[in-house]
C-alpha cells in the first residue's frame, strides 16, 4: 500500500505489477485506488473483435497475468525513431462488452483499464476469471502519458491504424480504480441505480 | 494563404491543448464542490492537474482529438474552397505535429490513412455575413461523449414525454441519466428542440459555440437550462460516472422550427475536455483577436 499526497489529503493506493496473481486481484474491492506498474497492452475495437474471431496474439504479446488498456494513444516519432506517447487517456470500454470476458478467460487476463464501466457479462467473466475492471480517469491524457515511461513495441500497425494498434507500453504508477470487482460489485451499477430512483422523484 | 494555413495550425494547436476560460472556471467550481476524500475529488484533481499540464506541454489534452469540426463566418464574395484546402492542409500538419492523433478511418475498408483528411473529414460550416472579416469557430468533439448523444421523436411513450417543455425537459434527464460517465463526465449538453433530423443534431452541436457563462435570450430556455443543470446535479452520477455532486458543468438549448408532423429533440454532449476555441482574422489570415 502506498499513500499518495493530493491537494485534499492522502489517497490509499494499493499498487500493482504485472504480472498479477489472482490471489491479489481477489483482494481488490469497488472503489480502491491503484497505481499499475510494470507492461500493459492497449487493446480496443479493431483488437477485440480479432480475438473473438479466433485471431492469434502476435508473437512477443503475452497477457497472462497482464493488463489490457482501452486505449488509443497519440504516438509520434522523436528524433530518434522512438516512439514517443503524447497523450494517453482510456477510451468507452463498453463496446468491448461482447468481446471482453471470453478474452479475459482465455488469455489470462488480470485486468482491463478503460472508462465508463462494462456490463453484466464482463462482471460476470471477473468473478469467474479472477478479474477487475480498472477506471481510468476519461480525457485525462496528458497525466496518464506522464506514467507512460517507454513504449516497448508495436503490434498491427499498419492493419489496425496507430490509434487500434496493440501497443506494448511500460507504465510507472498508472492510477485508476476499480469500479467492477472480482466478487461481483459494480459501481457502474449501482450509480446508474441510485441516479435512476432520483430520477423519478424529480420528473 | 501561407497566414491563413498558420493560423489555422494555431487554432488547432490551442484548441487541442488549451481549454477555454469559461470551462475552466466551471471545472474549478466543480473540484470544490466534490467532498474530499472521494474518489469524484480525486478525479477531478487529476481533470486539473491534466488542464495544466497540456496547455504547459503543447499536447492534447484528450488522446481523442475528435472530430474536427470547423464553423466559419466569411464576408461575401471570400473563396470558401480556398480555406477549405488551407483548412485541409492545417489539419494534416498538425496531425504530423502530434496536436491531432491519426483520427479519421475509412467505413468501408476500416482504413487509416493518418491524414485525417476524407468525405466529411474535416467539417465545414460556412456562413456569410456583413463583416470584413473572417472569424473561424473550432470544435474537436470526441467518440465517447458523441456516442452517448441522443435524439428523441415526441411523443415518447415509455418516457411518458408530451410535445411541450415539460416533455423535452423529461427526454433530457433520461440522456443525462442514459450517459451515466460514459462521456467523461461533468459534461457539458447542446440540445436543439425542434428542427429535422440532421438540422437538430447540427443546431445542437453549435450550441457549444456558446460562453458558459451567457444567459438564453428566451427566458422559458434559459429556465429550462437552469432546471436541467441543477436536476441533473442531484442524480448523483458525478465526475466520470464515479458519484458525486457534478453530474453537468452546463446545459445550452436553442428552439427551431419543425414542420407539423415531427417533434424531435436532439442532445449533444460534450465531455469535460471541452475542446473548442475560435479566432478572428484579418484579409491576410493573420489572427487578430481569440474570441474565448
Amino acid at each position: 500500500m502506498k499513500r499518495e499526497k493530493s491537494r485534499s489529503g492522502f489517497i490509499e493506493m494499493t499498487e500493482l505489477t504485472t504480472p498479477i496473481s489472482e490471489e491479489q486481484i481477489r483482494t481488490l474491492k469497488v472503489g480502491d485506488s491503484v497505481a499499475i506498474s510494470g507492461v500493459v497492452y492497449t487493446g480496443r475495437d479493431a483488437v477485440h473483435k480479432y480475438l473473438h474471431e479466433g485471431g492469434e496474439l502476435p508473437e512477443g504479446v503475452n497477457l497472462e497475468g497482464g493488463i489490457i488498456y482501452h486505449c488509443g494513444p497519440v504516438v509520434v516519432k522523436d528524433e530518434t525513431g522512438d516512439w514517443q506517447v503524447t497523450a494517453a487517456g482510456p477510451t468507452t470500454s463498453i463496446r468491448e462488452e461482447p468481446y471482453q470476458a471470453g478474452i479475459m478467460k482465455k488469455f489470462g487476463v488480470r485486468g482491463v483499464i478503460g472508462k465508463g464501466g462494462m456490463g453484466p457479462k464482463t462482471l460476470a467473466g471477473c468473478a469467474e476469471n479472477g478479474s477487475v475492471y480498472l477506471h481510468a480517469i476519461g480525457g485525462a491524457a496528458q497525466v496518464l502519458a506522464e506514467h507512460i515511461t517507454q513504449v516497448r513495441n508495436v503490434y498491427f500497425l499498419e492493419e489496425f491504424g496507430s490509434p487500434e494498434a496493440i501497443w506494448e507500453l511500460e507504465v510507472d504508477q498508472f492510477p485508476a480504480v476499480v469500479t467492477m470487482d472480482s466478487h461481483g460489485k459494480s459501481l457502474h451499477a449501482e450509480v446508474a441505480e441510485a441516479s435512476q430512483a432520483v430520477l423519478e422523484e424529480n420528473l | 494563404m501561407d497566414s491563413l494555413f498558420e493560423s489555422l495550425i494555431e487554432i488547432i494547436r490551442r484548441t487541442s491543448a488549451e481549454i477555454p476560460d469559461d470551462v475552466q472556471r466551471a471545472i474549478l467550481a466543480a473540484l470544490e464542490n466534490e467532498k474530499q476524500d472521494t474518489i469524484a475529488k480525486s478525479a477531478m484533481e487529476i481533470i486539473e492537474r491534466n488542464i495544466a499540464l497540456a496547455k504547459e506541454k503543447s499536447q492534447p489534452l484528450c488522446q481523442d482529438t475528435g472530430s474536427v469540426l470547423f464553423y466559419v463566418d466569411c464576408p461575401v464574395g471570400y473563396d470558401q474552397m480556398e480555406f477549405a484546402d488551407a483548412a485541409r492542409g492545417a489539419v494534416t500538419e498538425a496531425t504530423k505535429r502530434g496536436f491531432l492523433r491519426q483520427n479519421s478511418v475509412d467505413s468501408l475498408t476500416g482504413k487509416n490513412d493518418g491524414t485525417n483528411i476524407g468525405p466529411g473529414a474535416p467539417t465545414f460550416h460556412f456562413h456569410q455575413t456583413r463583416e470584413t472579416n473572417v472569424t473561424v469557430r473550432l470544435v474537436l468533439k470526441g467518440g465517447g461523449c458523441e456516442n452517448v448523444g441522443a435524439q428523441y421523436s415526441l411523443p415518447n411513450t415509455k418516457l411518458n414525454a408530451n410535445r411541450d417543455l415539460n416533455g423535452c425537459r423529461k427526454v433530457i434527464l433520461d440522456a443525462v441519466q442514459q450517459a451515466q460517465g460514459k462521456g467523461c463526465g461533468p459534461g457539458i449538453l447542446g440540445v436543439c428542440i425542434g428542427g429535422d433530423r440532421a438540422t437538430g443534431y447540427e443546431l445542437s452541436k453549435t450550441q457549444f459555440l456558446r460562453n458558459l457563462d451567457d444567459e438564453n435570450d428566451n427566458a422559458e430556455l434559459a429556465e429550462l437550462e437552469n432546471d436541467i443543470h441543477t436536476t441533473a446535479n442531484k442524480l448523483g452520477i458525478g465526475p466520470m460516472g464515479f458519484g458525486g455532486n457534478t453530474t453537468l458543468l452546463g446545459v445550452k438549448i436553442l428552439a427551431a422550427n419543425r414542420v407539423p408532423a415531427s417533434y424531435f429533440v436532439s442532445v449533444s454532449y460534450m465531455c469535460w475536455a471541452f475542446r473548442r476555441h475560435g479566432a478572428t482574422l484579418d484579409e491576410a489570415g493573420e489572427i487578430t483577436e481569440w474570441l474565448y
